[in-house]
């Protein structure tokens, strides 16, 4: 098939950026929505231009490097996939595809497609773990049953890859659903629930002075996340948050 | 002994160990203080190690490439991590780990290091969950295991398909923990360009960071290198498309030996390639080999018709498929080991019996499992008389609450239900047992300079068991690591500070800078990746599955002229002081060129079949590995001398003190 891309090209963090457009042939279905941009990138390798830069490493939806706002949407139409996941065949011959970064103040793009996204790293070093030394020496595993139900729990909340597109999709850029699903993960944990009062003020203050915004409710970063992290982690963290706040 | 010295300590196997940790020196806590380590990498092995380095209080920096340390690749491992706890109370042991990995990598690995491993493996998972790693769990609460390839019990503790995302996220947190507490400073978005040595000791590195394109020089009194393994060595690969081999191979050109080169990990359930623009291949866990059976038709015909979309396999009857494995291996079954379930298939698709458009493809199949769950579960619902809808309604529901997120990774890359109809699935480039050359401790042949996890080709043999990569990245990070190195940094208590403004460094830096410029400098006629996939091809025709010593030395010859072609031909826009990701991709591609060339040599030498490395003239016949204990029974070492092709050789000869070699058998 053949496509009409609109891309977001900005050469450093210093530069305005716009977007440009390339019409690239010969697209398959097969293909994932990165190895189209690698066909594309091929093609203006060839040309002498500069190949237009996106994060990805895995390229099987767990790492959570790729990042592309794609028609509007973070990692496009499909549901519960990230980017690298995404198939050509979601698309049709003579589509126009409109290609940014995400977008958030706490995110500033670094070159085209590729934005910094250390305010997460900074989020989780405020309260993401749990203060047990790493050097040997604790009780058994198994000394500690944990009921099935919570335990899948956490492993889901757990689950997310600190992609951002949840940032991306929410209109006030809150970073709530991404810092729910640790401070959730450790709070269903006997292991986690030692330090929760500590951690939940912890995180949150950190959100909040990365510059990320209020959480309004509007449910949009569950939608967009491509690993189905519930909204019924933001509930626990308020709760967790208000009985920290009473406490603290 | 030549060069090589294991350091391995005397005594007892199961006592090695505890009496080297102590005996080894310690350096004080208050001394700690005064040392400074970088550690490249925060995978599993890195990641771990960070941490606990910290936590015992030297100062520590971490690189990766990626821009947060969480993105290691450890985080695609899907299917768990081993340990001897017994939980399930069949029978398994540390030392029952230990013979089954000695045995599983066909006895080309160090005893007493695997032995290690096996005894701190029951470390891991105590110390992961005190951490908070959200492992998979029965009803009554404790922890859940399943089987892994090569082995008779079940000792692999998982998170679903993401065990290794779990475990990785566990060492993030513990380094997270290091960083809020000011010791560890992280590089992210940064790349290890060079080794820096002073007085022959590893001193430092030069990183260029990825974001300015600027160069640095870092310094510290010892370097541990955990930067994965080679395996992109063959373009296409389960590995992050970033992986690679720059980290060891510059350490190698400094002076550390890589130790089997050719010892490459074909992994039997990948999803197949379905064209050329692909860019990497996807794994489908072991763990599915749990529940999956493996066939193809038994008619030739058969596989015709499915290749020409005339049939369909849930057309074809129990008695006209063929299960060759359980049929070869009625012991393992479809739990044979890696190596031997992959040449296996490719043996049936040579044959004709493929099953994909391009007949490189077997079938994973999951009905009978189904059924087999779905009857359990109405059992045990308390259903009379279930139905057949629900039973595979049911059965289908144990299945996605085990493998979900697999199975949804199938169906969007293939856009097939693997809940209805078979999985299609063939060999693909996985992991490499090869990598810098340790001693016990492991420390490289540079002194100061480690290499932990799958950089260092240290516990595995031949082929690596299921599961055991996550453990040895653990193990060595947490626990053996932080210990060993002391032995060497207890010397460097009054060195003071090193500077990152030496001659060493200064030229290091130029080095790094003259070759950057070189790179960019090229015709312009290819891009990388043009010569990365032709690498790759040579790599999977002549240094494959299977090998032999016509096409191993033809393969010697185009990898040195793709060499020269890209070095002199390569074209690379954009800037040299900004980000580039051509530029990033370059340096790595021209470090595999060397590497593969190596590759293809170390297979050449080694005139045996064993493990991962199957040489087309040692084989009995039936076609199994024919391995040779008299001439083989070591290590090969190479020692950097220039081109490739100059490499010395040097053997660690290995000796079996408490396992009887014998012929792998899982029949
Ligand atoms: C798809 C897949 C599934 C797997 N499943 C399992 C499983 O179920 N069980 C199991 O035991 N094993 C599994 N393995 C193997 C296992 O995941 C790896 O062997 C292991 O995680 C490697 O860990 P590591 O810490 O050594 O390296 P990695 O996790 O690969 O980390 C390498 C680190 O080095 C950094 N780095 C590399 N080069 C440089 C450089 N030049 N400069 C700076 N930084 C650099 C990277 O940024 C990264 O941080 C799987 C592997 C794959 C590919
Ligand atoms: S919550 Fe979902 S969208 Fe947000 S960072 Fe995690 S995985 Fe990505
Ligand atoms: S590239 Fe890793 S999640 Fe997409």
């Amino acid at each position: 098939m053949k496509l009409f891309l609109k891309i977001w090209r900005q050469k450093s963090a210093q530069d305005n950026g716009s977007m440009k457009d390339y019409t690239l042939d010969g697209v398959e279905g097969d293909m994932s929505f990165l190895e189209m941009l690698d066909v594309l990138n091929e093609e203006l390798i060839s040309k002498g231009e500069e190949p237009v830069e996106f994060d990805h490493d895995c390229r099987e939806g767990i790492c959570g490097m790729c990042s592309l706002q794609i028609n509007g949407e973070p990692h496009g139409p499909d549901r519960l996939v990230t980017t690298c996941q995404l198939h050509m065949r979601k698309f049709n011959d003579g589509d126009t595809i409109v290609i940014e970064p995400f977008r958030a103040k706490a995110f500033p793009v670094i070159k085209d497609l590729v934005v910094d996204r250390s305010a997460f790293d900074r989020i989780q070093q405020a309260g993401g773990y749990v203060s047990v030394n790493t050097s040997g020496n604790t009780i058994d595993a198994n000394a500690i049953p944990i009921e099935k139900e919570k335990a899948d729990d956490a492993f889901n909340a757990a689950t997310c890859i600190g992609c951002g597109a949840c940032v991306a999709a929410c209109k006030n850029a809150s970073a709530m659903l991404f810092t729910s699903a640790k401070v959730s993960q450790y709070a269903l944990l006997p292991q986690g629930r030692v330090e929760a009062t500590d951690r939940v003020l912890n995180m949150v203050k950190q959100m909040d002075l990365e510059g990320f915004g209020n959480c309004t409710n509007t449910g949009a970063c569950e939608v967009e996340c491509p690993k189905g992290i519930s909204l019924e982690n933001i509930a626990r963290l308020n709760r967790e948050y208000l009985a920290a706040s009473i406490k603290g | 002994m030549g060069v090589l010295d294991s350091k391995v300590p005397s005594g007892p196997l199961a006592e090695k160990w505890t009496k080297h940790k102590n005996e080894i020196n310690l350096v004080n806590p208050a001394n700690k203080r005064l040392i400074d380590i970088i550690v490249v990498g925060t995978g599993l092995a890195g990641g771990a190690a960070a941490a606990t380095l910290a936590e015992l209080g030297y100062n520590v920096k971490t690189f990766c490439y990626q821009d947060s340390p969480r993105r290691a690749h450890s985080i695609a491992a899907q299917g768990g991590i081993n340990a001897a706890k017994n939980y399930q109370g069949d029978g398994d042991s540390p030392y029952r780990l230990f013979y089954d990995t000695v045995k599983g990598g066909d006895y080309r690995s160090r005893e007493a290091n695997v032995y290690r491993l096996a005894e701190e493996s029951v470390n891991i998972i105590d110390q992961c969950v005190a951490q908070g790693v959200p492992f998979a769990r029965e009803y009554g609460g404790l922890l859940d295991n399943r089987s892994f390839g090569g082995v008779l019990v079940s000792r692999t503790f998982y998170a679903k398909g993401q065990t290794g995302q779990q475990l990785l996220l566990g060492a993030y947190s513990a380094m997270n923990r290091q960083i809020n507490r000011g010791k560890i400073t992280p590089y992210n978005r940064h790349e290890m360009m060079d080794l820096v040595l002073v007085d022959g000791k590893a001193r430092g590195i030069i990183a260029r960071n990825l974001v300015t394109g600027e160069i640095e020089r870092h310094a510290a009194h010892a370097v541990v290198l955990a930067t994965g393994g080679y395996g992109n060595v063959f373009f296409l690969s389960t590995n992050a498309m970033g992986s690679n081999v720059m980290a060891a191979w510059r350490a190698h050109r400094k002076g550390a030996f890589f130790a089997n080169p050719c010892f490459t990990q074909i992994h039997p359930t990948c999803i197949p390639v379905s064209g050329d623009h692909q860019s990497k291949l996807t794994l489908m866990s072991e763990s599915l080999r749990n529940d999956g059976r493996i066939w193809v038709p038994k008619r030739k015909e058969d596989a015709e018709a499915i290749r020409a979309g005339k049939l369909k396999p849930t057309q074809l009857g129990e008695e006209e498929r063929d299960y060759y494995l359980e049929r070869r291996y009625p012991a393992f079954g479809n739990l044979v080991p890696r190596d031997v379930a992959s040449r296996a298939a490719k043996e049936r698709c040579d044959a004709g019996y493929g099953v994909n458009k391009t007949g490189e493809a077997v079938y994973l199949d999951f009905a009978a499992a189904i059924q087999r769950y779905g009857k359990e579960k109405a059992l045990t619902s308390g259903l009379k008389n279930p139905d057949a809808a629900t039973i595979t309604k049911l059965g289908e529901e144990v299945i996605e609450n085990k493998y979900g997120n697999l199975f949804q990774m199938y169906e969007k890359i293939v856009d097939e239900n693997p809940y209805k109809t078979p999985m299609m699935i063939y060999p693909a480039v996985h992991y490499t047992m090869g990598g810098l050359w340790v001693d016990y401790n492991l420390m490289t042949t540079i002194p100061g300079c480690y290499s932990a996890g799958e950089a260092n080709f240290s516990d595995h043999g031949a082929n690596r068991l299921g599961a055991s990569a996550l453990m040895q990245g653990l193990a060595d990070g947490y626990f053996v690591l932080p210990y060993t190195i002391g032995d060497y940094l207890s010397d460097d208590i009054r060195t003071g500070p090193i500077s990152p403004d030496t001659d060493e460094f200064v030229k290091a830096e130029e080095e790094v800078k003259a070759r950057l410029e070189k790179l960019m400098s090229g015709n312009g006629l290819h891009s990388v990746d043009h010569y990365h996939k032709k690498l790759g091809k040579i790599m999977w025709n002549k240094c494959g599955m299977a090998r032999n010593e016509k096409d191993l030395k033809s393969a010697i010859k185009e990898i040195s002229e793709l060499r020269k072609d890209f070095w002199e031909n390569v074209k690379i826009p954009g800037e040299i002081n900004a980000k580039n990701q051509e530029l990033e991709k370059a340096g790595r591609v021209a470090d595999f060129l060397e590497l593969g060339e190596l590759f293809a040599k170390d297979a050449l030498t080694r005139n045996e079949s064993c493990g991962g490395h199957f040489r087309e003239e040692y084989q009995t016949e039936e076609g199994e590995a024919l391995r040779d204990d008299k001439n083989f029974t070591f290590v090969s070492a190479w020692e950097y001398k220039g081109e490739p092709k100059d490499a010395v050789l040097h053997k660690e000869e290995l000796k079996y003190e408490n396992i009887e070699l014998k012929t792998r058998s899982y029949k």
